[in-house]
């Protein structure tokens, strides 16, 4: 156990599970445990970092396919790449039936940036947090155990957060664009209660936007609860079974074999969710 | 459950890589994807089209080869026809020439015999002459019964 004899283990789950903080005290950069009170403006330094990196590196590694793409035979990088944009794209035209741009690339980078922030949870949950203490302990003179080193971005729930945002966001957008601002208004209030009667219709008014409200932030609601829950529990049976001495070994193998699944079919589905989502916001019937 | 500024930083990440992929990821990719479903949609097409090619060469190439066995077969056959008419011809030709040949011949030869048979009479009429003037040397005059030997030598 990394974490040292002296700490028990629900501390040694609870500093596997708490997020390096940076903020801002008093005009000076603190970080972890001084920036307890620092309300909203701390940031998850770890998250950002671990995110960032691996929406570059899909990126970087796109780019660079997208660059030297042949029309020809291709290779072995730009097949698996042009399989991956070919699912994507599939997935799209099967279910958006509108015309636009945004949809697929906004579909490819959130399959393969939460698959790839999923796949941080195969890495063994000692290694990196590990190496994290060992390197604050000897290179700035930090106790190992205020290190703090989670690395697996969608274990956050500001990041998984984000990303539901970001949709909801648009999805905003694509009824607003679609429908128009009365449409979308009509859309809150006249369904899916409905009366010929004029004045009824008014008395259901508020009926109506409490359920379609409640509808419309569902929806990202569920996005980010999911992708977090999935791979929060996940994280969380790694972590226990890494505290069983030697047995974790075969348990960490099944365990890390059934999440394989679990990390490219929540990838997908917070994929599949966003297409459709956007798609019945850019729909017009109800 | 902590919400803090990380959200901030995710959201504004999201929506750079978003807009990145769309600028500079995802039309590269499709470009070469489409245009490679354009090509091997236009090698299918082209092949299909050059299997047609082929039958229908070969269908053309089967009718001229009929075409070309007629006509030899024509040729042939006028060609016999021309040989045995000019064989027809040649003989006709021979015929006819010795026809003519045999008709001269024969004319020649009818000619022949009555110069000799003329010259014999005149020698016989002579004779008979001379030995009738042998003869009737005394009694006869040759001015006076000259009719009668001209009667004699015309009976002759």
């Amino acid at each position: 156990m990394a974490a040292g004899e002296e700490l028990t283990l629900s501390g040694h789950i609870q500093h596997h599970l708490t997020n390096a903080k940076m903020c801002t005290v008093d005009g000076s950069v603190a970080f972890n445990k001084a920036c307890s009170e620092a309300g909203f403006w701390t940031w998850h330094i770890d998250t950002l970092a671990w995110s960032i990196g691996l929406g570059i590196l899909f990126l970087w590694i796109f780019r660079s396919v997208a660059n030297k793409a042949t029309v020809g035979v291709p290779g072995k990088l730009q097949c698996f790449v042009e399989m991956v944009v070919e699912l994507v794209a599939t997935n799209v035209r099967d279910t958006f039936h509108g015309k636009s741009k945004l949809i697929a690339p906004l579909a490819l980078t959130i399959f393969v940036w939460v698959f790839l922030m999923n796949l941080m949870d195969l890495v063994p949950v000692d290694f990196l947090p590990a190496f994290a203490g060992w390197v604050g302990a000897t290179f700035f003179g930090m106790d190992s155990h205020d290190v703090y080193m989670k690395i697996v971005p969608t274990t956050d729930i500001n990041m998984t957060a984000a990303l539901a945002i970001g949709v909801f966001i648009l999805m905003i957008g694509y009824s607003i664009r679609i429908k128009g601002v009365m449409g979308f208004v009509k859309e809150l209030t006249l369904h899916p209660f409905s009366s010929k009667n004029v004045v009824l219709q008014i008395i259901l008014i508020p009926a109506n936007l409490l359920l379609e409200t409640i509808a419309l932030v569902a929806k990202p609601f569920s996005l980010a609860l999911r992708l977090f829950g999935n791979l929060y529990a996940g994280e969380m049976i790694f972590i226990l079974i890494g505290a069983v001495g030697l047995m974790q070994l075969p348990l960490h193998f099944v365990w890390a074999v059934f999440h394989i699944l679990v990390i490219v079919l929540q990838a997908f589905v917070f994929m599949m969710l966003t297409i459709v989502y956007l798609s019945m916001a850019s729909s017009d019937n109800h | 459950m902590n919400l803090n500024a990380t959200l901030l930083g995710e959201l504004i990440a999201f929506a750079v890589f978003v807009l990145f992929c769309m600028k500079f990821v995802w039309p590269p990719l499709m470009n070469a994807i489409e245009a490679r479903q354009q090509k091997i949609a236009d090698g299918l097409a082209a092949s299909d089209r050059a299997e047609k090619d082929l039958a229908l060469a070969q269908d053309k190439a089967k009718d001229q080869l009929k075409d070309a066995k007629a006509q030899a077969a024509e040729i042939i056959e006028q060609a016999r026809k021309r040989e045995a008419k000019m064989i027809e011809e040649a003989a006709h030709k021979a015929n006819a020439e010795r026809d003519t040949i045999l008709a001269q011949t024969k004319a020649e030869v009818e000619a022949e015999r009555n110069r000799l048979r003329e010259d014999l009479r005149k020698q016989v009429a002579a004779l008979a002459v001379a030995g009738a003037e042998r003869i009737l040397q005394r009694s006869i005059d040759e001015a006076a019964h000259s009719d009668i030997l001209e009667k004699l030598v015309q009976e002759l």
